[in-house]
């Protein structure tokens, strides 16, 4: 960090919003494998069942209920996390978006940034 | 069959979907739900919810690539992510008001209309007409890099484009797919983009139009963790080596090969949905 903060190029900015994407997926992948390893070591051996709909318990479905999975270290609920993760990668890309146009100025796009980034945390917080 | 054989067997099935879908630019997303529901007779609304978080993974890690190459264009995808988000709302809350058969009919018309893409290409015809006033004053126009340099072009027909990809995100949010054919059709046909501009675009657009309902699908117990999690790391493998071998595979008997595999698919999901087998 040397000197005053410069508005950010065009450039920098679509380079900054590449490594939020990649480093995302690249973090989710990695808790969904450590999740994997914890549900196929209990449940490797038991029979699958997609055919017909029941729907996730409960824990599965909130935020707060993942999190509440993760500590017990419940291996569904570690893949479940790498999944969140997955979800808000995108919703972190937005948010970045959004203060690279505040420090450009651009105040017609933070207003449009921020539209997109209300909609998406709508749909995560209240479903 | 055990977990651990079902896990391995989609994990492969989804690895070589992404490879196939990220040679031939389609996206592995199309085939995986016909894929989950034909081949592993999988309930479409679990297909769904494995899909739609498969479809962030590929988008994201590609999108990645293509940001930093130069080709996208942010100001024109988030001003049209307005319209994706708020159609993929809605379509993620239309979802469980329409039966399993009528989903699977509304996909294998999708997949009918993204083969029929697959055999037309767009391409860039030079633009000599004055700038658009609407693309003007939400600063769309850019420039794209060629081997020629940095070549400037205008965007045209925002509010067709808006429309179009309020449908897109709407059958995103419904059916749990990337919806990039019509993504592509909104701004390579309506909005009159360079074609890579589109494809990219369309590649970046889509992660936050899949964000937009898969939290929806997520509360409402659709995203099954033992199912999402060979599908999100199949399809993830497969398209990063898809995207590694694009540079050096020849793709256009693929293409064609992809294009009747994804007719196949379609002919099956319409009438498995017209025989109400679902």
């Amino acid at each position: 960090m040397n000197g005053p903060p410069a508005a950010w190029t065009d450039e920098e900015f679509d380079a900054l919003l590449g490594h939020v994407l990649r480093a995302g997926v690249v973090l989710s992948a990695l808790i969904v494998v450590c999740g994997a390893a914890v549900f196929l070591a209990r449940h490797g051996q038991s029979v699958p069942d997609y055919r017909t709909f029941h729907g996730e318990p409960g824990d599965l479905r909130s935020v707060s209920g993942i999190f509440g999975d993760m500590r017990s270290g419940s291996g569904r609920g570690l893949i479940q996390l790498g999944l969140l993760v997955l979800i808000a990668t995108p919703i972190a890309r937005v948010a970045f978006s959004a203060a690279g146009f505040v420090r450009q100025r651009n105040w017609m796009y933070v207003s449009i940034t921020l539209t997109v980034l209300m909609l998406l945390l709508y749909s995560l917080g209240t479903g | 069959m055990t977990v651990a054989t079902f896990t391995v067997v989609l994990a492969l099935g989804s690895c070589l979907a992404g490879l196939v879908g990220a040679l031939t630019g389609l996206g592995g997303g199309v085939v995986i739900v016909p894929l989950l529901v034909i081949a592993f007779g999988v309930d479409i609304r679990y297909a769904i919810g494995a899909s739609l978080v498969s479809v962030i993974a590929t988008s994201s890690g590609a999108a990645a690539t293509y940001v930093r190459e130069g080709y996208s264009n942010i100001k024109v995808g988030m001003v049209l992510e307005i319209a994706t988000t708020v159609g993929a709302l809605c379509g993620a809350m239309l979802a469980p008001h329409v039966p399993a058969n009528g989903l699977a009919i509304v996909f294998g018309l999708v997949l009918m209309y993204s083969a029929y893409l697959t055999g037309h290409r767009g391409d860039d015809a030079v633009d000599r007409q004055p700038p658009d006033r609407l693309a003007v004053a939400l600063q769309l126009d850019s420039v794209y890099p060629t081997p020629e340099g940095e070549r400037p072009y205008h965007v045209r027909h925002v509010p067709a484009g808006f429309g179009l990809m309020y449908i897109a995100g709407v059958l995103s949010g419904l059916l749990g797919i990337g919806s990039g054919a019509v993504k592509v059709l909104a701004m390579d046909q309506a909005m009159r983009l360079p074609f890579k501009v589109s494809t990219t675009t369309s590649n970046f657009m889509i992660g936050v139009t899949a964000a937009a309902s898969a939290g929806i699908y997520l509360h409402r117990g659709y995203i099954d963790p033992g199912l999402a999690m060979p599908v999100v790391l199949g399809v993830l493998v497969g398209s990063t080596v898809g995207a590694r071998l694009l540079t050096v595979a020849k793709t256009g008997w693929l293409r064609t090969t992809f294009m009747w595999v994804i007719i196949a698919l379609a002919v099956e999901m319409l009438y498995s949905g017209a025989m109400g087998r679902l």
